[in-house]
Parts: C-alpha cells; structure tokens; sequence
C-alpha cells in the first residue's frame, strides 16, 4: 500500500503526462504534428533551463524566488550586448546573473537568512537593474539581425530549435552532477539532514552558496537565449516565472522541503506544463489563465501527498 | 590512555554542566558511562567529540593534548559518535548514507554507483543488514539505520566509538546483533564508551564504569565487581556531605490523603515506551514515581494528560474518562509542569504576567477580552505566594533565574485551579533555595487537597515528598512501595532487579 | 571583544525596536526641508491613500509571521476578491463587497487548515495559493478588465469620511481593531504564546490549530478589504496586476517595523509605521528624480538590512 502510494507521488506526473498527451492525441489531430512538437518542445526549452537550477535549490532545502526577474534582466543584458559581439552577449548576464546568485547563496548560507525573504529582495534588486539600464523600460534592446547571436535562438537542427538541444543538454550534464558527484550527493544531504549532514562533515555551506549561483547563471542564460529568440531585451517577461518553474519542480515529485527529488521528473513537470498549456489552446475556447489554475491544483495535491506520506514514513 | 578529559569544567549560563571531571578510555576496552539527566554526560560526549570546548582542563589523545574545533576534527583524529537520534539522512538510501563525503569513485572522478552498492552490501552484511541497500535509509527499521549508522562510524577507520543509549530504540533480536558487533570492534582494539541506562547491558558487555552526579565526577572502577545496587545508588543519591550542608529537602510530613483516587490512569500502553502501567491518585497524596531514565517517568505523565498517543489504557479523572487531548484535560483541571523548561515551558518572548496567565486566559477573560484587571490580580497573588523575584510583572521571562522561571510555570498551572498536577523534575537546574521552597510548595498544596504526581531523578526527593512510590522499569511498573517499605533499599532493589 | 560584540546587538536590538520610527522622522523632516510641496493637504493625502492597502495587508500578514507563518498568497487573494466584485455588484455595493470578503475568508481559511491540520510548512501551504489564485481570479474575471460604474462602490475609492479618504479611514480602523485583538483578547494572547514557544502552548491547553486557522483566514479577509479598497481606487476591477507582489511589500512592512520572523511578537503600531516609511522611501526618491529602479533597488536594501538585523537579535 504505501509502495504504491509512494510509486504515486513519485511517477505521478509522469503517468499524468503520458495520459494527457494520449488524450490529446486523440482529442486533436494537430496536435501529434511535427509541427505542434516542435513547437512544444522550444516553448518548453526556455521553462526547463530556469526549472533545473530550482531543481538544485529545492532539493537543498532552499527556494529561488528571484528566478523570474534575474531571466528578464538576463534577456536584456544579452540584447544590451550583442552590440559588442557574441561573447560579451552571452557572458555578460552570466557574469551578472551569477552574481545575484552568489550574493543569494551568501545570504542565505552565511547569515541565516530565511531563502524566500532574501530571494523575494534580489527579485526587486533585478527589476530595479533592469528598470535602471533600460531607462525605467521605456529602452528595447534590439540584437542586430546579422548578429551570430541570433542562431542561438533561432537556430534549428531537424526544425528543432537550438534552445531545445542547450535544455536537453543541460539537463543531462546536471542529472549527472546530482546523481554521480560528491557535490550533488552534499546537494541532498543538506537538503534531506542538514544538522546530519554537518556532523558527517560535509560541505552545507558551499553547498549552498553553489546552487543559488547556478540558479542565477541558469536563469541568466534562460534569459539570453530567449533574447535571441525573440530578437530583443524585452522587459516585461519573466513575471511570475519563478512560481511556473516552482510548480514545474514541485510536480515533477521533488520534494519542496528538500532532501528528494530527479532533474528527469522536472523535465517532466515542464513537458506536463507545455502540453497542459497546448492542449488549453487547442480548445481555443478556454481561457488560457486555466494553466495556472491547474498548475495550482497540481502544486497542492502534490504537497499534500508529499505531506501525508512523509507523516506516514515516520 | 587512546582518548581522556582531564579537569574538565563547562558552564552554561551559570549553570555548571561539568565540574572538574576528568575521564579517560583505553584502547580496547568498553568503558560505561552512566549518570541521570542533567548528571553531565551528554555534555562530557560533547567535549570529547569537538561540539562544545571546555570552559578549562584539557582533552588529550593519545596522550597529547589536542583541541576540536569541530566534530569533523574528532572525526578526522578517529573518534566517531553515533547518536541516540540517528544522524544520517533518511531519504537517502542505505549506501549513500554509508559512503557520504568518501564515494569510490570512477575514472571519470564520478561516484561509482556499482562499487557503492556492492561494498555497501557487503559490510552491512557483517553487521547483521540484507536488506536491499538501495532502499532510502529513512524505510528501514529504527535499529537498522543505528546500525548502518554504526558501520558507517567505525568505517572511518575509528579507534574510539562513542555510544549515546544505542540500544534505546532497539528491539532484543537487535540489541543481540549490536552486542556481537561490539564484540567484533573490542576484539580489533577499538575502545568504546558505551552510554546507557540499562543494568543488564551494563553489566553484560562493559569492562569499566564512570559515574556522573550534577556534573561532578563520582566513581570510575571495574564494573563486575561492584554491586548493582550500589551502582544505582551512586547514579540516584546524593553525597552524604551535600546532606549534611543543605539538609536533605524541604519536605515535612505525611500528608492526610482522601480514601478514594481522584485520578486513576489504567493499563497505560504506547508502543514501546509504556506497557500496561497503572497508577492512582488520591487528593491530597504526592504519589512519586522512581525509576531510571528512560523507564517511562515521563511517558506516564504525558499520557495522563494525552500528549502522548496510547495504543491502549484510560484516564478516569472523579470517575470520568478524559478525552485524550491536553485542551480537555486542562479544562478538567489536570496540568502537566513539563520536564524541559525551555522547549516546552515558558515562552521566551512573554512577560512574566503573560506567562502565568497563559492557560488561564479563557477563565480570566469575557467574551474572548481578557480582563486586564483581573489578570493582574491573579499575577499579583501569585507573584507574592511564591516568592518570585521579579522587577515587575512585565519584566520578560527569559530574563529571570531557572529557579523563577520554575516557580512562573508553577504559577501558570495553579492559577487555572486544578485538582490534579503533574510535576515532571520540578526542581531540576535550579539553585537550592529555590529548591527548598518549590518543595514546600509541594506539600503545601497536597495539604490543600491537591493530588500530586512527583517525577524526580533525586531519591531523597522522592522519598520525602512522596506518601508513595511507584517504581517504573523498562515502561512498566515494578513495584509499589508506601509505609514502612518506603526506603531508599527497597527502592534501589526494585530498580536494580527488577523484583517488587 | 565581547563588549564590541555586545555593543553591536544592543545597537541591533535598538534599531530594530525603533529604527522604523526614527527613519520615518527622518525622512519627514528631510522632506519636509528639501521637497517642494510636501507639506500640503493633497500630498500627504496621496502618500496616506497610497500606503492604505499595503498597511491593511500587513496587518494580516503581522499576525501570521507572529505564529511564525508566512502568507505567500495575499497578492492573489486580492486579485481573487477583485475578480468577483463585478459579478454581484447588480445587486448592489453591499453584497459585492460581502462576498470578495467572504472570498478571502474562504482562501484564508484554506491556508490556515492546509497548516494547522495537515501540518504543511506555511510558505509551501499558501504557495499553491499563490500559483493558482490569481489564474482563478483571471478565469472568474475571464481575463478581462472590468471597468466598474456603481457611484456607491466608487465612493469607495474617491470619498472621504470627515475630509479623510475612506481607504485611510479603513487602514486606521482596521489597525486598532488588531491592535485591540492581539493586545486585549483571548485569541490575540494565544496567537502570540503559539508563535513564540508552541509545544508550551500545546501542554497550555491552548487550541493552537483553531487559533491557527483563525490568524489564517483573517489574513485572508484583509486581503480582500485591501482588493475591495484598491479595485474601487482604480475604478475598475483588474485581477491581472492587482495586488502583484503584495506579499512582497506587506511582509516588508511588517518585518521593518520590527515584528521577528521567528514569530512570539506582532508589533502592530510598527507595521502601520513599516509600510509608511516604505511609503515615504518610494515617494521621497521620486520626488527628487530618482527613478523607479532606485526605488525598488533601495526597497530590497532595506528588506535584506532589517531582516538581518532581527536576525541578529534572535540568535542570541
């Protein structure tokens, strides 16, 4: 009984998955066209990069709030400077995104400070960034159309967008540094024990200050390659982001108290969001504000079967 | 000499954890240490494993003295601990937890997932674990993550493995496996310090033992020579000196006890803690109950008021039965005064008057508004009847002695007039005067028809201040002693055998 | 050493007891020397009008991090509240306002069981809330704007009570009646005892679920008061951007003025005081040309700087 519960909480987003997209198969002809999966797959690209640094986080223990506004003034930093080249576009929301990150992590490792009051903080700091180097929004960096940092959005190999091979890419490299490194063994250790995980000397605050500055470079380079998507620094995207990825993480059975949970179930929780959204639009007829509605819905019977099995292992 | 402490003094914000104790292992050998609550042992592991430094004195191994900074430092020089709390990480599985910080690693500097199964496997075997150990530690039984908490410790190429009550959640088929790996470890030169309550471990597998009595040192000898009872009676008594200079308590006479019992707590059983335990009442009687830590003292209080689940057994309180939620049972005018002062007493950031009023509020205030004035009545009463000292009634609680504290808590239940009181160690950590007068207390509300469970480590507490006493073992009752048996032998051989 | 140690956290302590009060005369007094028009009736009108929703919000939110909760879904409970005021306001005002209220009973409530009952963590309880509530207001609303014609309800937005806006009158009102709840009453005792030390209140006899739940839903309830307030403001109900980042600015407020995280202790004098200076800053930096990135810059500052320094003071 519990095992099946617990094969519940732990698969359940997959077998969600695959049913909604049997139903949807069914349901709509387009939507098993090579088209609608390619489309599928880059929108949820963008989502999965942002969603695996949360992944880190969260399974510390932690929460990363500041997702949504370090992605936007990630975007607008690679638009600012694709003037200057390939590298300076890519490297400098890294750089700048890393650091919000870094002073995160340092917050958050070294003072104590409660994760979602400190990354609520930086999330105005990066607004307030971005609001300050696009003449409080009103400046729309646009990429110059011949730049090389163009392809890295709008790129496609089999008419699959580059974005989707850097997510699949990404995913993959941080599935092996969470499951077969000592760093992502101190990962869950400090998220599952961290007064254990002390005494067994490990490494829980470097651990920390590590993964809030991935989630910041994550998030920055979300951010970039959507510029380069979208040919420009917008600034408005990226609100309320840092829930979509939350909820994403949260359903793909990582649990939000930390100590458990797979890069692969975060890559489904986004596969689940992009074809839950798809399907809403499909209809046509339904407002497409139903995602959140569900996403929320999801989010709490995760939680609460997350809460009532964790009561029951003692 | 592997591992010893030598004069060692801690103190904690006047309290004095450790004073002067010195303490030392040899290689090889299973070493006891043994003490009731607040006798300085858990502080004394502390120092020995780099958690707490000592406040003076010094902390030698092999011979040399050294400093830790941290429990990582003792780990690193050899000394693991395992603790009574499993410190591993449960949702991780069996051999992550055993390997955690030393994977085996690949060629591509990856943890190598086959080998730390593979090992994993294999040493757990040795320690009586065939369980697959890719399982998460966390769905393991409790006396097999200890295990794997034990191998992991002695993995570490140990030479001192420390103990902290390893057994207190284990079931006999464990405990056996426990003792034949400890065993195994004595056999390859690793010394161990073996923390425990239970005389016939004790007895059964240490070669030495050093008592603790209020953090001084008080016996370290050979164990098979001494007699049980004087084991149990250095662990309870106090020196005949501290006697002679405070008096023995303040307790005075016998109480005049009502014929029927006014509480009567029947065939109390929860899990392993409490098996079957029965204990009554009668208004204006002090019923004291004895027993080692650990034998269910305090289990038994918080069933009586339901803060503690029972799998069977019923409270009748005046004939009634009590629902089992400590709301219900407050309002019924039973109170629990808890044995932790801190964690489950006074609320830090309160007042002094809000502390006292705190499970009264309902009965001093109309229509959900509390009645300042008289709230401040009843704290004022209060305040004067137990000699608290305070600068005032708004003065915050966390500023004032242990001892006032003890008697604001005393004050919080006797201001919601009950009938029963539960008094978990009333007078530990407190100074002595305080002590004299919360003893006093004692007797004077039995005097005024109240009935008194006393829950105490202090024999002579127990003795003078209870009318009878029910001795507790193992979470069930041993015996029942009152009149002429009421003596401090018969006590100590009822704990030491186990025979009434 | 010690005595610098110790200097620092009686400096810590003193800040956080009453810095928000001297940086918000500081701030007065700084404006009231070098910017033009302030003291005048209709500026000070617009900051006071402008800090009302927030104060209101924070007031909930004072009491729930005084159980040493979080409520995460304020912003979303606001939009929720406005989405379904257009709905019944043909039956007037009244019922209107009554059931947005009784909408942010409903999600307060849901909160307070998710912790009380089921023991999940606060943040993570009003989390789902907080993804899901204003996509439901946004369905309620179907995703529209709503412009709102009901002079009555407007009024809301636009009178005054005796030369005072309504909104402001609200905020004053609502603060004394939680100032009379956590200082006067049963509940209001008993919240404080569960945030400050829960298993002594367990063994108290305190019914510490009930009063959980009850802190709970009237966060909620004033949530709805502030989207009821800021959507007749607005004259229009707008469930997209109301209240975005609410919790944000109310947890601000309230930590600012000097009630712990860790709970035992709601300040409510200095939370009406916490989300005017939050008020002042925003204003004072406006007036004087610096931009709205500044401001919000300088609002995580001051978050980051106050909720470290109660952090200072607790661990002692």
């Amino acid at each position: 009984m519990t095992g099946l519960r617990g094969g519940v909480g732990r698969h359940g987003a997959a077998v969600a998955l695959v049913l909604m997209v049997v139903v949807a198969w069914l349901s709509f002809p387009r939507f098993g066209s090579l088209d609608n999966v390619r489309d599928l797959a880059l929108q949820g690209s963008f989502l999965a990069i942002v969603a695996l640094g949360m992944t880190f986080v969260i399974i510390t223990g932690g929460i990363d709030l500041s997702v949504g506004s370090v992605y936007a003034l990630g975007g607008v930093l690679a638009a600012y400077g694709s003037q200057w080249g390939f590298l300076v576009a890519l490297l400098l929301p890294l750089a700048v995104c890393g650091l919000i990150g870094l002073l995160n992590g340092l917050l958050v490792a070294r003072t104590g400070m409660a994760p979602f009051i400190v990354t609520l903080a930086t999330l105005l700091l990066a607004r307030g960034l971005l609001l300050a180097i696009t003449s409080e929004g009103s400046t729309t960096y646009r990429i110059a159309s011949g730049s090389a940092f163009l392809e890295l959005g709008r790129g496609t190999v089999f008419g699959f967008g580059y974005p989707v091979f850097l997510a699949a890419a990404l995913c993959l490299a941080g599935g092996l540094v969470l499951r077969r490194t000592g760093f992502g063994q101190s990962v869950f250790a400090t998220g599952g024990a961290e007064q254990s995980a002390v005494l067994m000397g490990l490494p829980v605050a470097r651990t920390k200050v590590v993964v809030y500055t991935v989630s910041g470079v994550l998030s920055g380079f979300a951010g970039a390659v959507t510029a380069a998507y979208l040919e420009s620094g917008v600034t408005v995207i990226g609100v309320g982001l840092e829930l979509d990825a939350i909820a994403a993480v949260v359903i793909g059975g990582t649990l939000l108290t930390g100590g458990l949970g797979t890069v692969l179930g975060t890559v489904v929780g986004v596969a689940l969001r992009a074809v839950i959204q798809n399907v809403i639009n499909q209809i046509g007829t339904l407002d497409s504000n139903y995602q959140s509605v569900v996403s929320g819905a999801f989010l709490l019977v995760v939680v609460v079967l997350q809460r009532t099995l964790a009561g029951r292992g003692g | 000499m592997v591992l010893e402490v030598v004069d060692a003094t801690k103190e904690f914000v006047g309290v004095k954890a450790l004073d002067r104790v010195s303490f030392s292992v040899r290689p090889g050998e299973v070493h006891a240490l043994v003490g009731e609550n607040g006798a300085g042992k858990s502080t004394l592991i502390k120092v020995l494993t780099g958690v707490h430094r000592p406040d003076s004195g010094q902390v030698r191994h092999r011979g040399e003295p050294v400093e830790f900074h941290r429990p990582l430092d003792a780990q690193r020089a050899g000394i693991s601990t395992i603790y009574q709390e499993v410190n591993l990480v449960p949702l991780m599985s069996v051999a992550a937890n055993l390997f955690l910080g030393r994977e085996p690693r690949t060629r591509f500097g990856l943890v190598d997932r086959a080998r730390v199964h593979a090992e994993a496997a294999e040493v757990l075997a040795g320690y009586g674990i065939h369980d697959d150990v890719r399982r998460p530690l966390g769905t393991l039984a409790v006396g097999a993550q200890q295990m794997v908490a034990l191998a992991r410790a002695v993995a570490a190429d140990a030479h001192v493995v420390i103990m902290d009550e390893p057994t207190s959640s284990l079931e006999p088929r464990e405990v056996e496996t426990l003792f034949s790996v400890i065993e195994r470890l004595h056999g390859r030169g690793i010394a161990i310090v073996y923390v425990s309550h239970r005389m016939d471990e004790l007895y059964r597998i240490c070669d030495r033992v050093t008592v603790l009595r209020d953090g001084r040192h008080v016996h370290t000898g050979p164990l098979a020579d001494l007699p049980r009872i004087e084991l149990v009676s250095m662990m309870l008594g106090r020196s005949v000196g501290d006697i002679r200079a405070h008096g023995a308590t303040a307790f005075s006479e016998e109480h005049r006890a009502g014929a029927e019992p006014l509480l009567r707590a029947e065939d109390l059983t929860s899990g392993r803690r409490l098996s079957g335990v029965s204990v009554s009442i009668r208004p204006g009687e002090v019923v004291g109950l004895a027993g080692l830590l650990g034998s269910g003292r305090t289990e038994t209080a918080r069933a009586i008021i339901g803060a503690l689940p029972l799998d069977s057994g019923t409270v009748l309180l005046g004939g009634k039965a009590l629902p089992g939620n400590v709301g219900a049972a407050v309002r019924a005018g039973v109170s629990l005064l808890a044995e932790d002062r801190k964690t489950e007493g006074i609320v830090p950031n309160l007042s002094v008057r809000e502390n006292i009023v705190l499970a009264a509020l309902p009965r001093l205030s109309r229509f959900g508004v509390v009645s300042r004035t008289r709230q401040d009545r009843v704290v004022e009463t209060f305040i004067r009847r137990l000699r608290i000292k305070v600068s005032g009634p708004e003065q915050k609680v966390a500023e004032l002695s242990g001892g006032n504290q003890q008697k604001v808590l005393l004050a919080r239940w006797l201001c919601t007039q009950p009938k029963v009181l539960l008094l978990d160690e009333p007078t530990r950590g407190i100074d002595v005067g305080a002590k004299a007068e919360v003893q006093a207390l004692i007797d004077e509300l039995a005097r005024d028809g109240l009935a008194v469970l006393l829950i105490s480590s202090e024999l002579e507490e127990l003795l003078d201040g209870a009318d009878r006493l029910v001795v507790l073992k193992d979470g069930a009752v041993v015996s029942e002693l009152v009149g002429d048996r009421l003596t401090r032998d018969h006590v100590l051989s009822a704990i030491a055998s186990g025979d009434s | 050493m010690t005595a610098l140690v110790r200097d620092r956290a009686r400096t810590a302590r003193w800040l956080q007891e009453y810095g928000v009060y001297v940086a918000v005369v500081a701030l007065l007094l700084f404006n009231i020397a070098f910017t033009s028009n302030f003291l005048t009736a209709g500026n000070l009108r617009t900051q006071l009008v402008q800090a009302a929703p927030v104060c209101i919000v924070a007031l909930g939110m004072a009491l729930v991090i005084g159980t040493e909760g979080v409520d995460l879904s304020v912003g979303a409970v606001m939009a929720l509240s406005a989405a379904v005021i257009p709905l019944y306001l043909g039956y007037g005002p009244l019922p209107a306002i009554a059931i947005a209220l009784v909408a942010g009973l409903i999600a307060g409530m849901f909160n307070g069981v998710l912790v009380a009952y089921l023991g999940i963590q606060p943040i993570v309880a009003t989390l789902a809330l907080l993804v899901g509530g204003r996509g439901l207001a946004l369905v309620i609303a179907e995703g529209q704007l709503v412009q709102l014609r009901d002079p009555t309800f407007l009024a809301l937005g636009t009178g005054d009570v005796f030369g005072v806006p309504v909104a402001v009158v609200a905020a004053a009102v609502f603060a004394v009646a939680v100032a009379l709840i956590v200082g006067r009453t049963t509940f209001g005792r008993q919240l404080v005892a569960v945030g400050g030390n829960r298993a002594a209140s367990v063994l108290a006899g305190v019914p510490v679920r009930r009063v959980l739940v009850g802190v709970y839903a009237i966060c909620g309830v004033l949530a709805a008061v502030a989207g009821v307030l800021s959507t007749a403001r607005l004259g229009a109900s707008d469930p997209a951007d109301i209240g975005l980042l609410m919790e944000l600015s109310a947890i601000t407020a309230v930590v600012v003025g000097g009630t712990p995280l860790t709970g035992g202790r709601v300040r409510v004098l200095g939370t009406v005081v916490g989300a005017l200076l939050m008020q002042l800053v925003r204003a004072t930096l406006i007036k004087h040309d610096l931009p709205d990135s500044t401001a919000q810059m300088a609002q995580a500052a001051i978050i980051v700087g106050a909720v470290y320094l109660a952090r200072e003071r607790s661990s002692r």
